[in-house]
């Protein structure tokens, strides 16, 4: 089901008034930019490959600052290629993550072929309910998405969000791109030595 | 065969405990049964199975972002699963230290453990880890605690191969 939720607009929301516990690690690619787009914050962990590994990365810094809360916001080719770490996540049960997956059914980084998400295909959502993830939501409208956005202001359990965005393509915004700044400034952030 | 344990996995699990790491990865292995055991039993370290060895590389990575410490424990097929997700270490210097329990080298029975096995040292050097290489029980304890010095200290990849020799032969026909 293609989505009507316009991918900047929804991010934007999602991180809206964020406080300093909160934590975001972006997919690369559009999530990257999309979260780039809504504001820099040396909490934010841009992606720029290692694809697959989001949420893992969400999983390790989740279980480091268990009194933090960390929000991967990826996209649905980059969660489909890294789909085991659902599973390892659903059996360490983070109170403090949560796994949002913006869904346009296809990879907009490399000329919108369809993913396996599109036209009724895998559905996100069931899969992460079988990987025990105990909140699951399907967020279609601006109603899901206020409710999404007011759960990661407290996010009390493990939790997965399929975002349904329109697949559509806004200008890029690039962040910083050299690795060991991004490593050293979210470090500092939270207090450790660089 | 000897009829007492070996004492490396347990010197290992001393060198996880004394370099404050927090969080293990795994892939379930017989080489590392004892030493993914001990981790297990031990309140202060997290254990973490792994789906495939490449979340373990991912996961190190998270952990370092929080200020915690991860180790990554595989068997030398699961280096090939890794290569990609290596670059997201060596992008942005995070720190990781990983012991690698080898197939494929020595009395091995399953020649399919041959073609990873072989490539592992060299692959792991293309990556951009510092490699050292345990022949005999006695050398894992210094080589583990130079690895995870290293690791640490210079924000590296630092991996231990543990020979098969070392580890023994796996038994096919009980």
């Amino acid at each position: 089901m293609t989505g009507t939720l316009e991918r900047r607009a929804a991010m934007a929301k999602l991180v809206a008034g964020r406080d300093d516990d909160l934590l975001v690690v972006p997919g690369l690619g559009s999530t990257t930019y999309d979260l780039a787009a809504a504001g820099d914050n040396d909490r934010n962990f841009y992606l720029w490959g290692a694809m697959g590994g989001a949420a893992m990365i969400g999983l390790g810094l989740a279980l480091a600052q268990p009194h933090k809360r960390v929000a991967v916001i990826t996209g649905d080719g980059e969660m489909l290629m890294g789909m085991g770490a659902l599973a390892t996540i659903g059996i360490q049960q983070p109170q403090n993550l949560a796994v949002i997956v913006f869904d346009n059914g296809m990879y907009g980084e490399t000329g919108g072929q369809p993913s396996h998400t599109a036209d009724g295909g895998i559905d996100m959502v069931s899969v992460a309910r079988s990987c025990r993830f105990p909140t699951c939501l399907e967020v279609s409208d601006e109603a899901g998405l206020a409710d999404l956005a007011g759960r990661l202001k407290t996010l009390e359990a493990l939790l997965f969000a399929r975002v349904a965005i329109m697949p559509d393509e806004p200008p890029r915004v690039l962040p910083e791109k050299e690795g060991a700044v991004l490593k050293r400034r979210f470090r500092a952030a939270l207090g450790l030595t660089p | 065969m000897n009829a007492s344990p070996p004492a490396w996995p347990d010197q290992l699990f001393d060198t996880l405990k004394r370099g404050n790491i927090r969080q293990v990865g795994y892939v379930p292995d017989a080489g590392h049964s004892r030493l993914i055991a001990r981790c297990k039993a031990d309140p202060d370290i997290r254990d973490i199975a792994l789906t495939t060895e490449e979340e373990g590389i991912a996961l190190a990575a998270g952990a370092w972002l929080g200020g915690e410490r991860a180790a990554l424990l595989m068997q030398s097929s699961g280096v090939g699963n890794c290569i990609n997700m290596l670059s997201l270490m060596r992008s942005c210097s995070f720190p990781l230290v990983t012991f690698i329990t080898m197939r494929g080298e020595w009395e091995e029975f399953n020649p399919w453990q041959v073609p990873m096995g072989s490539i592992v040292e060299p692959v792991m050097k293309l990556c951009d880890a510092e490699v050292y290489r345990a022949m005999k029980p006695e050398d894992v304890p210094q080589l583990a605690e130079r690895a995870v010095q290293k690791a640490f200290g210079e924000e590296r990849v630092v991996a231990v191969l543990l020979s098969q020799q070392l580890i023994g032969k796996k038994v096919w026909v009980k």
